[in-house]
């Protein structure tokens, strides 16, 4: 594993491959298609995406058909579909169910579906109750009975990502012994769906009805509640990492605009209210990045560099910080195009939106990031000093 | 009969060498046991002042990148960070005298800054020239073998102590101002230098104003081409970019650290939207800190990228954000001061050691290019937007407004 923060040879390699693919095969116009279709994106391109270009099992190890390469060479990709704003079942599939797949003790799980999610052909999510963006077994919202048929589940699940494309469904349910995670397969009995209009119609949600449903059970109660909480915590480092690669891109784009764009007789990049937001936008998108990668290498195996759950609650809160204020900033300084339907920022304005909101909005990770520093010092301080006899 | 290949000799100093050299000098000048100029002295001597420096002037021709190691070695033996012998001496003169001044005037001027017997102060900006610095207005006129200086510097750090300054001036006022400055090397116990303590906002003199009358300079004192000053000037600041990279902070260090024991040392003063502010205000601090982290990673790797530009910046203003908080935070404690005494110990301690601070990082944004500059430099040179239309950079000094 590299030192935290160096992207050799390889990342460098990887993320140009990556960002290549995406400009050809994904552009703003072929984005742009797939929002509008009914199913938000193209699953032939996405199959693409993991056989040709063959980068969805970087994180998997050899052993379940992966590369090995760890969580750094995940998240370069994961950050490179963010600044395309590729649509696909990123969030789903490849920020929430690859890892909770990884994490499965089921050996016969994993090599069922982990193939399949690395090739582009099957498709998967992870619906998991959280509290301000923590996994929270308590939240759970479906329940589990065993039989002589197996497994059904029984409850609703909201505003899952990419459910609807979903092959298969990975849900945490209740059972009598705590919480277990099973897998639903796409077409299941007293299985129903309801599509969510989202804002960012690059970013496709689901509602979920479950009656007596058949599910496989793929983790125990005593291995679910890990897998899950894994889950969301790499899910949450990567989502913030995508936010970074669209504000990223979004500050490249402002920049060129307003370099070229002329008013007053020279181009209103040299003024410096625009030129000093310039720098703004800079300054965030470094300092999120940093964070943001902080929680990839906190999370990546072996290590033992941070706290995870603070690393992660930071990176969230502060890409959601700069990923907002930079769309917004985009939308400004584009002036009037800024607010057309044709112009770029509107679309990753809406992303931002949705990523804010998604896996803890940025004030829930403070929240998270308060209870963690400030309420544990106060009660480090609160604990009486062990008197000598 | 051993065979010893020539080339053994030239070997490049490695990390082993470094830390040889290192351990030898503080076993045998303890740090605490002997005086600092002796420690400092033999620091020198053996090459570990800048490792990267020739032999004799302080250095080994080391990789610069091995200078971390050995003072984490001299701290580690109970001694100084060794560039706070000599602030400036270290920060920005070094280098230079290094790159101009002419070997022999460097040998004597290196060791005794190195120790620190001999302090070393700047006088670049002027009552005139702040951020404009390129703009100043003192000036040296020829004469002899000489010069002749006349003018008026500001916020000129140790200048009441120092021996020695770097100064620039104009020599030619009839070409851009970029064209007609010179770099000099002034004595400061010259005739003519009258140093007068500058008062700041928190009460103290920390800095001074510089009156230069009559001042004459030699020639041999001269560094770099006539003409060439903002280049030499340049080439400094460089270098301290460089040296700020070998600066790690520790998460919950600095100000935020201090916001954050007063926190938890005031139960009563708490309340849901200060713990807020201050969570955000960590947050920000850590990002920052990671983001200084990784620069300086990307720095040992190779790889530059804007993370440096962006830390002065980022930095300062978080610095009086977090001030900002542990004011309000004391609520009308926030409002107390001790002392606004000028020889007051200095801008951090003392039963209001928080207000002080508070005070004093008002400066943040200004002292070493204000966050004005600093957007426009990290706009045009990082971001690479047009300069905005000026009207000083081609016509002579002599008629740009002032």
């Amino acid at each position: 594993m590299t030192q935290e923060f160096e992207f050799g040879e390889e990342i460098v390699a990887l993320r140009a491959m990556v960002r290549e693919f995406c400009a050809e095969q994904a552009p703003e116009s072929t984005v742009r298609t797939a929002m509008e279709s009914e199913l938000g994106h193209d699953p032939a391109l996405w199959r693409r995406f993991g056989s040709e270009l063959g980068v969805f099992g970087l994180a998997v190890p050899e052993s379940d058909g992966g590369d090995g390469a760890g969580l750094v060479p995940h998240a370069v990709v994961v950050e490179e579909f963010g600044a395309a704003l590729v649509c696909g079942p990123t969030l789903g599939a490849l920020c929430l169910a690859l890892p909770a797949l990884i994490a499965l003790p089921d050996a016969q799980a994993r090599q069922d579906y982990l193939p399949g999610l690395i090739a582009g052909e099957l498709i998967a999510t992870l619906a998991a109750p959280t509290v301000h963006g923590v996994f929270d077994p308590e939240a759970a919202t479906v329940s589990a009975t065993t039989g002589p048929g197996g497994w059904t589940l029984s409850g609703g699940l909201a505003h899952v990502p990419d459910g609807a494309s979903a092959d298969i469904l990975l849900v945490p349910a209740r059972t009598q012994e705590g919480l277990a995670l099973f897998a639903v397969e796409r077409g299941a009995a007293g299985l129903a769906h309801t599509d969510l209009f989202t804002m960012d119609r690059t970013r496709r949600q689901a509602t979920f009805e479950l009656a007596d449903t058949p599910a496989r059970l793929v983790a125990d109660e005593v291995a679910a509640p890990a897998v899950c909480a894994r889950a969301v915590r790499v899910a949450t480092a990567l989502l913030a990492v995508s936010q970074v690669g669209g504000a990223q891109r979004m500050l490249d784009v402002t920049v060129q605009h307003v370099r070229t764009r002329i008013q007053f007789g020279q181009a209103v990049g040299a003024f410096q209210a625009v030129k000093h937001r310039c720098a703004n936008m800079l300054m965030e998108v470094e300092q999120a990045r940093s964070a943001a990668y902080h929680a990839v290498w906190a999370l990546d195996s072996d290590s033992e560099i941070d706290d995870p759950d603070l690393a992660v609650a930071l990176a969230k809160a502060v890409a959601s910080d700069a990923f907002t204020s930079i769309t917004r900033a985009a939308i400004q300084l584009h002036g009037g195009i800024g607010f057309t339907w044709e112009g770029s920022p509107q679309l990753y304005f809406k992303r931002a939106t949705a990523d804010l909101v998604t896996l803890g909005t940025g004030t829930e990770q403070v929240e998270n990031v308060a209870r963690l520093v400030l309420d544990r010092r106060v009660a480090a301080a609160n604990v009486p000093e062990p008197t000598l006899t | 009969m051993f065979y010893m290949p020539s080339i053994a000799v030239q070997t490049t100093p490695d990390a082993a060498m470094v830390e040889q050299a290192a351990r030898t000098v503080v076993t045998r000048h303890p740090p605490g046991s002997v005086p600092l100029t002796e420690l400092m002295g033999a620091w020198y001597d053996a090459g570990l002042t800048w490792v990267h420096f020739p032999q004799g002037l302080g250095g080994m021709e080391a990789p610069r990148q091995l200078q971390p190691l050995a003072n984490r070695i001299m701290r580690e033996a109970g001694g100084p960070e060794p560039r706070t012998v000599n602030t400036i001496g270290y920060g920005i003169v070094a280098g230079t005298i290094r790159r101009y001044a002419s070997p022999e005037f460097a040998a004597q001027l290196l060791r005794p800054l190195a120790t620190g017997e001999e302090k070393w102060c700047q006088l670049f900006s002027e009552p005139g020239a702040g951020s404009d610095l390129a703009g100043l207005a003192t000036r040296a006129v020829r004469e002899g073998d000489g010069w002749r200086v006349n003018g008026q510097k500001v916020w000129n750090s140790l200048a009441h102590i120092s021996r020695w300054a770097v100064l620039l001036a104009r020599t030619d006022p009839d070409v851009p101002k970029h064209k007609g400055l010179t770099y000099f090397i002034l004595d400061m116990h010259s005739p003519g230098v009258d140093v007068r303590p500058l008062r700041q906002l928190t009460g103290r003199a920390q800095f001074n104003e510089v009156f230069l009358d009559d001042v004459l300079i030699p020639d041999t004192q001269r560094l770099g081409d006539v003409g060439s000053g903002w280049f030499v000037a340049n080439s400094t600041l460089a270098d301290e970019r460089t040296s700020l990279g070998e600066r790690v902070v520790a998460r919950g260090s600095g100000a935020i650290g201090d916001a954050v024991q007063l926190w938890v040392d005031h139960p009563a003063n708490q309340s849901p939207a200060l713990r807020e502010r201050l969570a955000r205000l960590w947050v920000r601090s850590e990002a920052h800190r990671l983001t200084i982290e990784r620069a300086r990673i990307a720095a040992t790797t190779g790889t530059v990228g804007p993370e440096s530009a962006i830390t002065k910046l980022a930095g300062s203003e978080l610095t009086q954000a977090v001030y900002e908080f542990c004011i309000e935070f004391l609520a009308a404690q926030g409002a107390l001061m001790d002392t606004y005494a000028p020889d007051a110990v200095d801008d951090e301690s003392g039963p209001n050691g928080i207000q002080r601070r508070y005070l004093r990082s008002r400066a943040t944004t200004l002292e070493g290019g204000t966050s004005e500059i600093m957007r426009n430099v990290i706009g045009e040179r990082v971001l690479k937007l047009p300069q905005e239309l000026r009207n000083d950079k081609t016509v002579p000094w002599r008629d740009v407004p002032r």
